[in-house]
């Protein structure tokens, strides 16, 4: 792995406080290292708080036990250089296509003719030229998440957080949307921290996959990847199949143990 | 055309009964004039300007009354779930007044502000205000988190945000609890004038029940009902264009 560390977590943990119920240890003592421009997958059974720890380096929760830092500055709040998806798209329903991706670029304060010339630029990429005056309700759920990159990609953030951006989307469109995530990113390189549960998407996408235990969530395994992407048989190839059937085995155990843990904390 | 004519038919086979019950003598003149008679009463209150000059004075106080329960109680509820302390003050205000009869404030604001516009501006105010209000709340509360946190990471400050993302995704509800106060305003006013008023179209009711001209009341009467209803009809109109984006 060559580059710096970009990003720096040192025995981060959290809880969960909800506001009936008891309060939950989410994460316990993680810590990680992830390089500039690295694609970094976070896998783990529901409710390991790969969420939790996503969030957290977005500075969107309160860093309470631990350390995060980002290019050397502690994180103490969200930040332009951080950029977000989520499972549920989250774009301003009340504004269309392209008004969702001139937001940020509003936010930057560029003038009228700069913000059209690189909302259009983004929309062309993410090919929804034709429905730049939609709005999301009129999008299918893939048109929305390409909807959502654009928007994120816009202010040109260093790092993107994707909170398991295809986790809604059908089988098809997922391969299709992780294909282009990929070109994206390797046309134009940013550091990428991916949350899903979908072990053979880890795998195709990232570089290293960090597999959580089941919670309260800790680094299990460290697992490289970093597969040639390029070549069209990978997904069937003997190497790659072997790798998500490793880190799968990883996966399973921990859900298992998440289902125990759940099953005892309904019977007590 | 013809969909319109239907919708309406009821309404018009209404006031074909209306009048031939009347002409028939099947009801007293005094307690149901002919509809034609109230037509015409309606047309010199019209052409003599008491319509005109008593219809500007109560919407005048409807509108200033509304605008305020709506610039007003629009930001409390929107700030109530923004901002806990001012949940914790308000809160309970909010849900003790908010089943109360507002017509029980008719005699108060008389007392504070006299019978002139004021008071009744002040009554809608106060009696208009809850339902905004508690939409703002409700609609302010269910903004959804990574609306938020997506406006925050695209450079939003908290302070942007309650602008950019928590106003719009209240409008919904706020734009409800309008239409609510729409209505209420209609009910207040219009009780508010027949009791401490010396002008305005429930003025005119009350004092034209009062002198024995009861097809001049009924003209005013269905004035009322009418405004009333079309208020609605052009509030609900300019609501679905403003959310056009839910579809």
């Amino acid at each position: 792995m060559t580059g710096a560390a970009q990003i720096t977590i040192a025995g981060v943990s959290h809880v969960y406080r909800p506001p009936r119920g008891r309060a939950v240890l989410a994460l316990d003592a993680v810590s990680l290292t992830i390089q500039r421009r690295e694609f970094v997958a976070l896998l783990g059974p529901s409710g390991c708080g790969k969420s939790t720890l996503l969030y957290l380096i977005g500075g969107f929760l309160p860093v309470e036990q631990g350390a995060i830092s980002v290019d050397g500055r502690p994180v103490s709040g969200p930040g332009r250089d951080r950029g977000i998806t989520f499972q549920n798209f989250a774009l301003f329903p009340w504004k269309t296509v392209r008004a969702n991706v001139h937001y940020g670029l509003e936010k930057l304060g560029l003038p009228r003719a700069e913000r059209q010339r690189r909302a259009q630029a983004l929309i062309d990429t993410v090919g929804l030229a034709g429905f730049e005056d939609s709005y999301p309700a009129q999008l299918s759920g893939g048109m929305k998440q390409r909807c959502a990159i654009a928007r994120m990609l816009a202010h040109e953030p260093d790092i993107l957080l994707m909170d398991e951006p295809f986790g809604a989307l059908d089988a098809q469109t997922r391969g299709l949307m992780q294909e282009e995530l990929l070109g994206l990113w390797q046309r134009t390189p940013k550091t990428v921290i991916f949350v899903t549960h979908d072990v053979q998407e880890a795998v195709y996408l990232a570089q290293r996959v960090v597999v959580l235990s089941a919670r309260p969530g800790q680094v299990k395994a460290i697992v490289e990847t970093g597969f040639d992407r390029s070549d069209p048989g990978l997904l069937k190839s003997k190497p790659f199949v072997d790798k998500v059937d490793e880190i799968w085995h990883l996966v399973r155990a921990e859900a298992i143990k998440a289902q125990q843990g759940r099953r005892e904390s309904s019977a007590s | 055309m013809s969909a319109a004519l239907g919708r309406y038919l009821p309404l018009l086979l209404l006031a074909l009964t209306w009048e031939a019950v009347a002409r028939l003598g099947l009801v007293s003149s005094l307690a149901l004039p002919a509809l034609s008679d109230v037509a015409a009463a309606w047309w010199q209150l019209l052409a003599s300007g008491e319509l005109l000059t008593n219809g500007a004075a109560s919407l005048y106080r409807a509108g200033a009354g509304l605008a305020l329960a709506i610039s007003i109680g629009g930001a409390v509820g929107i700030l109530m779930a923004w901002w806990r302390p001012l949940l914790v003050v308000a809160g309970p205000l909010v849900e003790l007044l908010y089943p109360m009869p507002k017509s029980a404030l008719i005699p108060v604001t008389a007392l504070w502000l006299g019978f002139g516009d004021g008071s009744k501006i002040l009554l809608i105010f106060l009696g208009c205000m809850l339902p905004v209000t508690i939409g703002a709340f409700n609609g302010a509360r269910g903004t959804d988190q990574a609306l938020l946190w997506s406006a925050r990471s695209m450079g939003a400050g908290r302070l942007g945000t309650l602008w950019d993302v928590v106003v719009p995704s209240a409008l919904p509800e706020i734009l409800n609890g309008i239409r609510s106060a729409i209505a209420l305003s209609f009910v207040l006013l219009v009780s508010a004038e027949l009791i401490v008023a010396r002008d305005g179209l429930g003025y005119m009711i009350g004092f034209l029940g009062a002198g024995g001209v009861y097809d001049a009341m009924f003209a005013v009467v269905l004035t009322v009902a009418l405004l009333g209803f079309a208020a609605d009809r052009c509030y609900r109109r300019a609501m679905n264009r403003v959310l056009l984006w839910r579809l």
